[in-house]
């Protein structure tokens, strides 16, 4: 064998790590260049040309954030409305997903359809109703607001990922549960959630992902800033003011209020995956 | 257990999450379409004026709502091509065994898992003018003299609504094709290659066609997202300059939210969901032939 029969899978492969690498710095360079931009003087943000590597590195940034009372309030706000939501939505979705996991073929394709179809709508198209009934509710700035909404709108991908799974799981199970004398939600907690207990973790990151970054709802029904999630808090200061914004502390907001997600994605990348591609992919 | 028992119990364990679909999202579309056909007008609460079609008759005449289907229809289309082709590119990456993979993927996903809102702060700040890192790199390459208004100009400010978009939804094309391309059989691709079929052959004539439907899913869900672009031009270019970059959804919340037009509003928000509707009807039926044909 000569070299020239390897020579081309081995310039097949360095163009191929070239590619990946190219991907990869894609993907991480608006995030970095956020993170780089927190860690500079003010003095070096404004230079041009433009200074790539903060030096000395600050945490000035980083601190005034915490010292202007809301950032902290902001982060609180979204992590208890988020977590609530995951929670009510899951649990909906697992006692849902187990009634229509067990139909006949017909009425549960029907069914799922009908959840995709709800899962299309533009959410612009609620948006001003659902202000009406905050308001009327008196719930404008009460986290309820929020909670009650992204429940509702994530249930659908949570049907699909759960009865996905809870179909997975053997009839007899159901049987044998039934002749133990266990009523439906008695199965549910002892027998099926156990066992889908993968599934339910992959839809409660999913579920909790989106709520994190929601916006449009957020900005509309908090108007208080103690009140405001972590998207509304931040992205709120955009606009006409995008010349006076001190970019050191946004940025400084930006990469913290991005740090959570980065991390769920990089722990849970086989779940987060395997999720999406039920959702989407199946039927 | 009876069938009647069965169906009782099947009722009790669907009645919670219908019942908040119902309050959040089956109640909401039925006012929205009820205030689409009224003046509304604020007295203290809200006054409901019967208005018929009137409202949707003023959208044809509207030159700002054309202005922003065209937007939207632009968006849509450039970035969802985009993303096609660059997710079936990363995914076919991703797809071959190497060193380190799975951390390959898990960082290739992280775009699609940040905020949309806080992500275009983050682009707003690449595309600024003044201070932005792209006037510099272009600069140094030579490519653009003196900085750039990306964000000043009608056809830069959509250009880079667009690249915003592809960076953040490229992933998730790529994730739908990963997923598709491991359904497909080992031995069909080593058949295609002892056929002798070149790496660009095969593509074309075996996994391309293989890949449709799963093409087609991705498609349909990030045409009807697209369609639905709230975050980004709210935040990056509050859909400017002179409303070049105002997608229906902004359009829908401007009227509500400062010109306090609620009837108009809704009537842009149900003619924009009709829109999509018929989008996304034409697309998933194009996928079920597809799909049947294949399986």
């Amino acid at each position: 064998m000569s070299g020239g029969a390897n020579a081309r899978p081995r310039a097949t492969g360095a163009l191929r790590a070239l590619a990946l690498a190219a991907v990869l710095a894609w993907s991480a360079a608006p995030a970095v260049w956020q993170a780089l931009t927190a860690l500079k003087p003010d003095a070096q943000i404004t230079r041009t040309p433009t200074v790539y590597l903060p030096s000395p590195p600050t945490w000035r940034h980083v601190q005034a954030l915490w010292d202007r009372k809301p950032f902290g309030r902001y982060l609180a706000n979204s992590a208890a409305i988020a977590a609530a939501a995951t929670l009510l939505c899951v649990s909906l979705a697992a006692l849902a997903a187990t009634a229509i996991a067990r139909l006949p073929g017909r009425g549960r394709e029907g069914t799922l359809l009908a959840l995709l179809v709800v899962s299309l709508f533009p959410p612009i198209l609620l948006l001003f109703p659902l202000y009406e009934g905050v308001r009327a509710l008196g719930w404008v700035n009460h986290p309820l607001a929020l909670v009650l909404p992204f429940a509702a709108l994530n249930l659908p991908l949570a049907v699909w990922v759960l009865e996905g799974a809870l179909r997975a799981l053997p009839a007899e199970l159901d049987e044998a549960g039934r002749l133990d004398g266990l009523s439906a939600l008695g199965r549910l907690r002892r027998v099926h959630l156990p066992l889908a207990l993968p599934a339910l973790a992959t839809t409660a990151i999913l579920v909790f992902i989106f709520c994190w970054n929601e916006f449009m709802l957020s900005l509309t029904f908090m108007t208080r800033d103690a009140a405001k999630t972590v998207t509304a808090g931040i992205a709120s200061v955009s606009g006409a003011s995008l010349h006076e914004i001190p970019w050191g502390q946004l940025s400084a907001a930006i990469v913290i209020a991005t740090l959570p997600l980065v991390a769920l994605v990089l722990l849970f990348e086989r779940r987060i995956v395997s999720g999406l591609t039920r959702g989407a992919l199946k039927g | 257990m009876s069938g009647a028992g069965l169906t009782r119990e099947r009722t009790l364990l669907l009645f919670p999450a219908l019942l908040l679909l119902a309050l959040v999202v089956a109640v909401p579309i039925l006012r929205v379409v009820q205030l689409g056909f009224h003046r509304v007008e604020l007295d203290g609460g809200i006054a409901l004026h019967w208005a018929g079609l009137e409202p949707y008759a003023r959208l044809w005449q509207d030159g700002r709502w054309w202005g922003a289907l065209r937007n939207t229809a632009v968006f849509t289309g450039a970035s969802v091509a985009l993303e096609l082709v660059l997710g079936v590119a990363v995914a076919l990456l991703l797809h071959e065994r190497f060193r380190g993979r799975g951390l390959a993927r898990a960082l290739v996903m992280v775009p699609w898992a940040l905020p949309t809102a806080i992500m275009a702060l983050a682009w707003a700040w690449i595309f600024n003018d003044a201070f932005g890192v792209l006037n510099d790199l272009l600069g140094r390459l030579g490519l653009v003299r003196g900085p750039v208004a990306w964000l000043g100009g009608p056809g830069t400010a959509m250009l880079a609504l667009v690249v915003a978009d592809v960076w953040k939804t490229t992933p998730f094309v790529a994730l739908i094709v990963l997923a598709g391309l491991q359904g497909i059989p080992e031995p069909v691709l080593e058949a295609a290659r002892v056929d002798g079929l070149s790496a660009a052959q095969r593509f074309r004539r075996v996994l391309l066609p293989l890949l449709g439907p799963s093409l087609l899913v991705a498609v349909a869900f990030r045409a009807v997202q697209a369609y639905g672009a709230f975050d980004l031009p709210y935040v990056m270019t509050g859909g400017g300059p002179g409303g070049a970059t105002e997608t229906v959804s902004l359009y829908a919340y401007r009227n509500y939210f400062r010109y306090l037009d609620f009837g108009y509003g809704s009537a842009v928000a149900v003619q924009g969901a009709l829109l999509a509707a018929l989008l996304a009807a034409a697309l998933m039926g194009l996928a079920g032939r597809r799909g049947r044909v294949r399986a």
